[in-house]
């Protein structure tokens, strides 16, 4: 049986649908154009808003380092809970959330398509696992490859096709969907408690640049037709001074051409890559030097990492820098290093309103927003849980809806944001069309699954947000209001059904694992895992055998072919 | 899988369920599933597979009438597994290490739909790490890269060569790394500990601490470390020579990594050794590289603890009596439930609580109705009410289970259980299944019963 959404208020970037009055036909799952009206459920969405299902494009909610970071915190546990009901599973945790919990979450907002941020390949069994228990939502990984000895060797001796047919096999051994990129080489240099400053610091031991990394990279990764550009945190992140690093970054895939009709480069989180100032006292934002870039740049686009002013749990694949900042804070520290891969490593924080940083970063966060003018180069992350919980994408939407909320905040934050940050000066307000760019269509196009997430038009899965607002009477003074609608969506509709309704989970589905298969020549590939036969027996600690992840571990499998 | 003639099928890279080294280059040899041979496994491990030949295991459901054990079908035993639960207002759900991850989601599901609590093996072994580690933190690494890297091991109150005996040869002490070439030949080892061990026997150094002030020792190490004065002339009977050229060895290594095992987590001080020996591992990292490894002991003890973490937040003792998951270490945890007299009934995993609890928890388990599932007729088993046979995971059935350094590996499935023997799976799920028609059925009756008033 079909379904009617009608009369709703349209938001469908991808197709070019501005807030027109329109009809949604649903069937099997999909969006049609056609449909038996008489046997059609029909459900009246009279002056809502409705806008294709949310994507997030980064945030760690499943996998090893995750989970150390909930174990690590009670406390972060402790006073946000929900208990079991009839048909969904109980759970907790603020920064961290528990599996059923985050999935739940997500669909309350509307979410229905994720990627989790950083999956290091020995662990991959872990993330599926985790995943596998994230309802509401279709889901992939992003692969963690930027420190790893088969791809640093591989690029040092310039042999770019062995290197792709390499990351070919990985991303299928471990169902990865696409190549993330952490600290090149200084997760790497953190194995001897060192570390990577700039593009130009050789790894140890591995007689290659962080440079080189990128730049192979981003070829293997065009090379390979992957649906997804390189996503990449660059060197020196919450580092003073460190916009000069991310603008040096920015250069390094000059004129390669990218693949799908997408950018070639990700530069992810970007907030906590755009600040300048040599001592704390002189920390300031660069938020404009980097936008200036992205606005006359073609092949980069960004995600924000907004700063929401919360105690979060920070964690990433950059080791060193996790060691750093628990050195600022004396907080309790995680480390876990990985066998030839990665170095992830995981502290609390304070994002604390008192504080002139942490007021900042906020600022920057909203500054990147602002200032870069095409929407679709802005994606809307907190790199949950890093600059706050996934949760609060309300409220950052409120921020960017309503000048009158950031001046409120303003006056609440530490005042160093009017003189270090320029925040206070912007009078741009984001429209609900906007908003469905940086939330969903233009993640979808990053992610390369335009043809079936993140719009409205026929052929795309039937993953569609609903939220009670009515765009004609929309005052974006009643800021507290939009942060309410958003977090609490009239329907979220995922594969044709509804699962929400009135913010209330109605029935728990489960989503599908999206992964890539991508075609390499038969030839270099025998040869390549020739050599990760060699060197997998004498230097990781597992059989080559134990390695792949098989399917079973996935829910609903989605192979996407190159 | 290889077939060798003469002596059926080889079974390759089979990961052994025995300890939390959890090695995975096991090769077994089967003919009319019958284990035949086991190649590249300890003793320990080698024994666990090819004692499935002699030992006589029970293989029916047993439930206590009068007072002694009468067999019964499956339906029947889970019947009154249903029944026991059902009536329970704070059953315990205990055990967990020694089965596979899929197990654990069927139990943690069961334990909510009871409002019971879940505690694993963890809270009598490396709970104290744990909770040391929610204080402190928990510099770690994988195995592998300890293999690579580390010229200086340090195995402090553990003694893997009875306990992990493949873990020195396979990741710590013996093998060849990329940046160890020459293996051992490129490595130290210290061994820290009460006595003389067989690891003891091994190492380069050996310090003997003084019984019960393993912390005293970290705390001294520390202060030297963090460049103080040490004004003791000896700290837990170690010479404050020794002491300086200990922390100069670990300052001046290029990647060390420090073993700890139960010598440290259930001697005098329990967690607060492990903060003094996280914290020291920490300090240690500003002058260069060192990373920390428990020695989990049974081959998925870790496991539990990650997905008791995914699913509910916490890592063992999880309370889930208000519908939401709970956690306080003291009062949720297994031992002060049953010591406490709360627990009214209880359903034991994969482990044997009354051969290793206080007297008073094992006096408060006999009182109460028990359910034990496990392949063997073990004490637990003895005392309880039902008792139903299972299958042994990692042999008998494919599983998922997490190495001491959280690398998740897939158990093969090496030959058939027994006719008549579920998985811990199967039977968890029947279980379950069964607890929530009774709820059914109970929100009928009380349906029926609020209409008729």
């Amino acid at each position: 049986m079909g379904m009617i959404l009608k009369n709703g208020i349209v938001f469908d970037p991808m197709n070019n649908v501005k807030g027109e009055k329109k009809d949604i036909l649903i069937e099997n799952g999909v969006i049609v154009d056609k449909l038996n009206e008489r046997t059609a459920r029909v459900v009246d969405v009279s002056n809502k808003v409705v806008m294709p299902g949310g994507v997030e494009i980064h945030s760690h909610m499943a996998g090893g380092k995750v989970n150390s970071g909930r174990a690590l915190r009670p406390e972060d546990h402790r006073g946000f809970v929900m208990p079991k009901t009839d048909i969904t599973r109980s759970g907790s945790g603020f920064s961290t959330p528990t599996t059923f919990m985050t999935g739940y979450l997500y669909s309350k907002m509307g979410y229905t398509t994720g990627m989790t941020a950083a999956l290091p390949p020995l662990m991959g069994r872990h993330t599926h696992e985790e995943l596998k228990d994230i309802p509401m939502m279709d889901k992939g990984a992003l692969t963690l490859l930027g420190n790893n000895w088969f791809v640093m060797r591989y690029l040092k001796e310039g042999d770019i096709e062995k290197c792709a047919a390499y990351v070919s096999w990985l991303l299928n051994a471990v169902k990865g969907y696409a190549v993330k990129i952490v600290n090149p080489g200084g997760s790497e240099a953190w194995g001897w408690g060192k570390n990577c400053r700039s593009i130009d610091d050789p790894v140890p031991h591995f007689d290659i640049t962080p440079q080189e990394i990128i730049k192979g990279m981003v070829e293997v990764n065009e090379r390979l037709c992957l649906p997804h550009s390189v996503h990449l945190h660059p060197n020196n992140l919450g580092r003073l001074g460190n916009f000069e690093t991310t603008l040096q970054t920015m250069k390094i895939p000059n004129g390669t051409k990218a693949a799908g009709d997408r950018q070639v480069l990700q530069v992810t989180h970007t907030q906590f890559h755009s600040y300048g100032g040599d001592s704390w006292k002189t920390f300031e934002s660069k938020a404009d030097a980097i936008a200036d870039v992205i606005n006359k740049s073609d092949d980069i686009i960004i995600d924000t990492g907004f700063v929401t002013l919360d105690e979060t749990t920070t964690m990433t694949a950059d080791g060193p820098m996790e060691f750093y900042l628990s050195g600022l804070t004396r907080l309790k520290w995680v480390n876990r290093n990985i066998e030839l891969e990665t170095s992830p490593g995981i502290t609390p924080f304070v994002f604390s309103k008192k504080m002139p940083t942490a007021s900042i970063q906020w600022a920057i966060g909203l500054e990147l927003a602002l200032l870069i003018e095409d929407p679709w180069k802005v994606l809307l992350t907190t790199d949950h849980p890093n600059g706050g919980p996934f949760i609060r994408y309300p409220r950052i939407i409120a921020w960017l809806m309503s000048e009158k909320y950031r001046e409120k905040t303003i006056s609440e934050v530490h005042k160093a944001v009017n003189k270090r940050s320029v925040v206070p000066t912007l009078d741009r307000e984001y429209d609900l069309n906007e908003i469905a760019v940086i939330t969903r269509a233009g993640q979808a196009k990053s992610l390369g699954l335009d043809h079936i997430k993140g719009h409205l038009g026929p052929g795309a899965h039937a993953d569609i947000a609903v939220y009670d607002i009515d765009p004609a009477n929309l005052n974006p003074n009643n800021y507290a209001e939009i942060e309410e609608k958003f977090a609490n969506t009239a329907y979220t509709i995922k594969d044709g059904e509804i699962v929400v309704k009135d913010g209330e989970i109605v029935k728990v589905v489960d989503g599908r694992t999206l992964f890539v298969n991508a075609k390499v020549d038969p030839g270099i590939e025998k040869d390549v895992i020739k050599d990760i036969e060699y060197n997998f027996k004498r230097f990781y600690s597992i059989n080559l055998a134990n390695y792949p992840v098989r399917k079973e571990y996935l829910t609903r499998p989605m192979e996407i072919r190159t | 899988m290889k077939k060798a003639k003469g002596y059926g099928r080889m079974v390759t890279d089979v990961v052994c369920p025995f300890c939390g080294t959890l090695c995975d280059d096991l090769e077994v040899v089967v003919e009319d599933n019958k284990i035949k041979n086991v190649r590249h496994a300890c003793r320990i491990g080698s024994s666990k597979f090819l004692a499935m030949n002699e030992l006589k295991r029970p293989n029916r459901p047993m439930i206590r009438k009068d007072g002694s054990f009468e067999e019964v079908d499956m339906a029947a035993a889970i019947e009154e597994c249903g029944r026991i639960l059902s009536r329970s207002k704070r059953p315990l759900l205990y055990g967990w290490s020694s089965t596979g991850c899929e197990a654990h989601f069927v139990g943690i599901e069961l334990a909510e739909e009871l409002g019971g609590v879940i505690d694993s093996t963890s809270s009598v072994c490396h709970g104290p790490s744990v909770i040391a580690i929610q204080d402190v933190g928990y510099p770690s690494a994988t195995l592998g890269d300890v293999k690579n890297r580390a010229d200086l091991i340090i195995y402090w109150g553990a003694n893997p060569m009875h306990a992990h005996p493949r873990h020195l040869s396979r990741y710590s002490v013996f093998p060849r790394g990329y940046f160890r070439e020459r293996g051992q030949q490129d490595r130290e080892l210290i061994v820290v500990d009460v006595r003389k061990t067989d690891t003891a026997k091994l190492a380069n150094r050996f310090v003997q601490v003084r019984y019960g002030e393993d912390f005293e020792l970290l705390s001294a190490l520390r202060l030297v470390i963090n460049g103080k004065e040490l004004e003791a002339d000896e700290v837990a009977g170690v010479s404050k020579e020794d002491i300086l050229e200990l922390a100069d060895r670990m300052k001046t290594c290029q990647y060390g990594t420090l073993f700890f095992g139960m010598g440290l987590t259930q001697s005098y001080g329990t967690h607060r050794n492990i903060d003094a020996g996280i914290s020291l591992v920490r300090d240690l990292n500003h002058h260069t590289k060192f990373s920390i490894v428990a020695m989990r002991g049974h081959y998925n003890v870790t496991g539990i603890g990650e997905v008791l973490t995914w699913q509910t937040g916490y890592p063992f003792a999880v309370d889930f009596s208000r519908g939401y998951p709970r956690y306080n270490p003291g009062e949720t945890t297994a031992n002060d439930v049953l010591q406490r007299e709360e627990a009214d009934a209880a359903l034991i995993i994969a482990s044997d609580p009354v051969a290793h609890f206080p007297k008073k928890a094992v006096e408060h388990l006999a009182r109460i109705p028990m359910i034990t599932i496990g392949p063997h007729m073990i004490p637990t088993a003895q005392l309880s009410e039902v008792f139903i046979p299972s299958s042994i995971s990692g042999i008998e059935e494919a599983s998922t289970a997490y190495r001491m350094d959280t690398v998740p590996l897939k158990l093969r499935k090496v030959i058939e259980p027994p006719e008549g023997i579920y998985s811990d799976v199967e039977i968890l799920e029947m279980i379950l299944e069964n607890v929530r028609e009774r709820r059914v059925r109970q929100m009928e009756r009380e349906k029926k019963a609020g209409e008729g008033r």
